[in-house]
């Protein structure tokens, strides 16, 4: 039997895309670190108004950190090994209700930041078309996300976190039929996928390369100073 | 004993004239460029005054410096490391470009463009940020100068403290003074402190604070770190610039631009050693009117063979000690006690000095109590509060500075009787603690001030960047490699009409031309 067209596309976009989106993540921002080092920064724009960035900067940022690693945590641990400590159906309330305070804390963020960057004249003109495009693309995606928990509602078994569990846990482990558990979810989140795969593939592009940049460092660094010697470090 | 050699700079505010020659030759050479026209490595302001940016001095609001901790240790101001990293997202102490200005420009061309009208055509001053007209221009970077502006606003003035301030307001009694600014390139700079991505350092060598701009993430805390509001954000790249002391013709044994075009000739530049493992010691004394004195108890003899010996072992080269003793900055500091550290109470261990201004002795003239020969006039006589300079100068402690104002006034009154009625009236000198060949000295330093005497400044070493010195592959490989180049090192990824990883969005926002 001929493989019907949308079969392709779903493997195309959620069993090769994702490796295209990745490794373009990691190439390209190794390029950019090697090749253009002085364009790698937060790019933060407080400096020419800091008004709704106390809130809403923290806001989003707090946010959409946790929403990341919560949602690192939730795709890939094997449903074997979770189950030690939480079944599916409780996993899948717990990911709602946590989703939801995330993403409402983040959503009030970036809708004040984006707020910001639309409106105020000194950010809109100093704002870089990738800034503009990456807010918005990210406002989709958080949306995206909130209506998912209304489509998770419909079926409180778990199945679809299941699902899309398997899929990631396929992909980064390179085993083949991932884009299979997408087939049958519903819309919402296969574009929450597909985005999501988007933003990670125009990552280096963007002033996301800062989060590679976490100062964690500092932390560590002994004292306060630091002195450089000639010759050192050239 | 870790000795380390700095250039200082000594600024005799004495014989600033406030021309500001300074800043616009500095601003011709750094900052003509987007994203730093509001920006001024060099400023001069007029005191009192709320300053460039608006109340810089407050660190009460805006945390800049270090604060002592009860057991002695010190902390930036701003926070430790976590609470540092905890206003990443959003810096509350972080001020606004209103607080220094917002750039503009004026519509030149509409003067030439203009069709026939009733009117005179007029250049309204447009954003360089947005190009949108500006109805009113609120605050400029020397908003106050010459006094401009209410009292009421200017004496908001840090310095004033405590002071009963009214009085200044009055005509009468009013005074003022020029203060030029630029990096102070600290023994322990706060800015450095407070950068998470250790982007900011000192150069052992001569001790120049710099911004290194590849690794500058922009997360803007060096400018909240710096008590002196002297680091900048560049808005358009979106990394921190600073004063860079001028290092490439500082290491080709020139003065810094600020210094070469100064027209009063009131800037000296020279080097100082110091003792690297009392940084802390110095900056965490307890009391701040200790402040400068424990920063002079760091200062080495150059003379002293003990410190010659260890500087030796301590790579210092042999030009730089010989220029060391011919100081005019260890001179003035140290040997004088003429020159003083601004605003010690900030914990940074400023390296660039100023000597106090002498001002009009009005009251005493009209009491007559000046019309005798040789007499030293009271240095509380001067118009400018002898307060007002302490605590700007010295955390508050009125001796040193009447003491080097009272040097000053005798150097002044000996060399006018020597010069004018030809009498040699050593008493007025012994009353101030100097001899003669001492004065002679000051007398060709700081008021002749050749080109020469101002500044002693040893070239760079080139041997020492490798640890072979003379080393040819060094010195081959880095030959006609690049010149003065903007990110990407010397690379060939430098910037393009059209750049994948971001392209600027203001080209040359100082042209003189509105932005459209």
């Amino acid at each position: 039997m001929p493989e019907a067209p949308t079969d392709f596309l779903n493997h195309l976009v959620f069993g090769l895309y994702p490796y295209i989106a990745v490794l373009v993540m990691v190439l390209g921002s190794i390029l950019r670190y090697d090749r253009d080092q002085y364009s790698w920064k937060a790019g933060s724009s407080q400096l020419l108004t800091s008004k709704g960035m106390r809130m809403g900067s923290n806001l989003f940022h707090i946010g959409i950190i946790l929403l990341f690693f919560t949602h690192l945590v939730g795709l890939l641990t094997p449903e074997s090994l979770y189950h030690y400590v939480i079944t599916t159906e409780d996993k899948q309330i717990m990911a709602m209700v946590g989703g939801g305070i995330l993403g409402g804390i983040c959503f009030i963020g970036l809708s004040m930041l984006l707020w910001r960057r639309m409106t105020d004249p000194r950010i809109r003109a100093t704002s870089k078309f990738s800034d503009i495009l990456l807010l918005w693309l990210l406002y989709i995606q958080l949306i995206l996300g909130l209506i998912s928990i209304y489509y998770s509602a419909q079926h409180m078994d778990g199945s679809s976190m299941v699902a899309l569990g398997n899929w990631a846990q396929h992909i980064v482990t390179f085993r083949s039929g991932a884009s299979d558990f997408i087939m049958h979810e519903p819309w919402v989140f296969k574009a929450h996928l597909f985005l999501g795969l988007t933003i990670f593939l125009i990552f280096p592009f963007t002033r996301l390369v800062h989060m590679l940049s976490v100062p964690v460092k500092y932390v560590f660094r002994s004292g306060y100073q630091i002195v450089r010697k000639r010759g050192k470090g050239y | 004993m870790k000795i380390r050699a700095q250039i200082g700079m000594v600024l005799n505010l004495d014989k600033c004239i406030g021309c500001h020659t300074c800043s616009v030759t500095c601003k011709n050479v750094w900052t003509s460029r987007a994203g730093v026209e509001y920006a001024w490595f060099n400023n001069v302001e007029t005191k009192p005054g709320v300053g460039y940016p608006r109340d810089w001095e407050n660190q009460n609001k805006w945390n800049g410096g270090w604060s002592r901790l009860e057991g002695g240790k010190l902390k930036p101001k701003m926070g430790g490391k976590f609470r540092v990293l905890a206003k990443l997202f959003a810096n509350p102490d972080l001020p606004e470009i209103d607080d220094y200005y917002e750039p503009f420009t004026f519509e030149y061309e509409r003067l030439q463009k203009a069709p026939e009208v009733h009117t005179p055509p007029t250049a309204r001053p447009r954003s360089a940020i947005t190009g949108e007209v500006m109805d009113k221009i609120e605050w400029g970077p020397n908003w106050e100068e010459i006094l401009g502006g209410e009292f009421s606003k200017r004496s908001k003035d840090y310095n004033f403290g405590s002071m009963e301030k009214d009085i200044y307001g009055e005509f009468e009694n009013t005074f003022m003074m020029y203060l030029p600014r630029l990096c102070e390139h600290c023994l322990n700079p706060a800015c450095a402190a407070a950068c998470p991505s250790g982007a900011i350092y000192k150069r052992e060598e001569d001790g120049v604070v710099l911004i290194d701009q590849e690794k500058c993430r922009g997360w803007r805390m060096c400018v909240s770190g710096c008590p002196y509001k002297k680091i900048y954000f560049n808005w358009e790249s979106g990394k921190s610039e600073k004063c860079t002391l001028c290092y490439p013709r500082l290491e080709a044994g020139d003065p810094t631009v600020c210094s070469e075009t100064c027209v009063g000739r009131i800037r000296y530049l020279g080097v100082l050693l110091y003792d690297a493992d009392r940084i802390s010691e110095a900056a965490s004394a307890e009391d701040v009117e200790d402040l400068y004195q424990a920063q002079c108890d760091i200062f080495l003899d150059p003379n002293d063979p003990e410190v010659i010996a260890q500087a030796k072992k301590d790579g210092i080269p042999d030009s730089w000690l010989a220029a060391a003793k011919d100081s005019p900055v260890y001179k003035m500091a140290m040997d004088w006690k003429v020159a003083f550290p601004l605003h010690p109470e900030y914990r940074t261990l400023p390296m660039v000095w100023y000597i106090p201004p002498l001002s009009p002795i009005q009251s005493a003239m009209e009491d007559g109590r000046l019309e005798k020969s040789g007499v030293i006039p009271d240095v509380q006589d001067l118009r400018i509060p002898v307060k007002y300079l302490a605590n700007m100068l010295t955390g508050g402690k009125e001796e040193p500075v009447v003491h080097a104002l009272e040097r000053m006034l005798a150097m002044r009154e000996f060399m006018r009787e020597k010069t004018v009625e030809g009498i040699t009236n050593v008493d007025i000198l012994d009353r101030v603690g100097l001899d003669e060949n001492t004065l002679d000295d000051m007398y060709r330093i700081m008021a002749l001030a050749n080109y020469e005497d101002r500044y002693v400044i040893p070239t760079n070493h080139r041997e020492y960047a490798g640890d072979t010195p003379f080393d040819n592959e060094i010195a081959f490989e880095q030959r006609s490699s690049c010149g003065f180049s903007f990110g990407n090192g010397c690379g060939d990824g430098g910037e393009t009409r059209t750049n994948l990883f971001g392209t600027s969005t203001h080209k040359n926002t100082m042209s003189g031309k509105a932005r459209s």
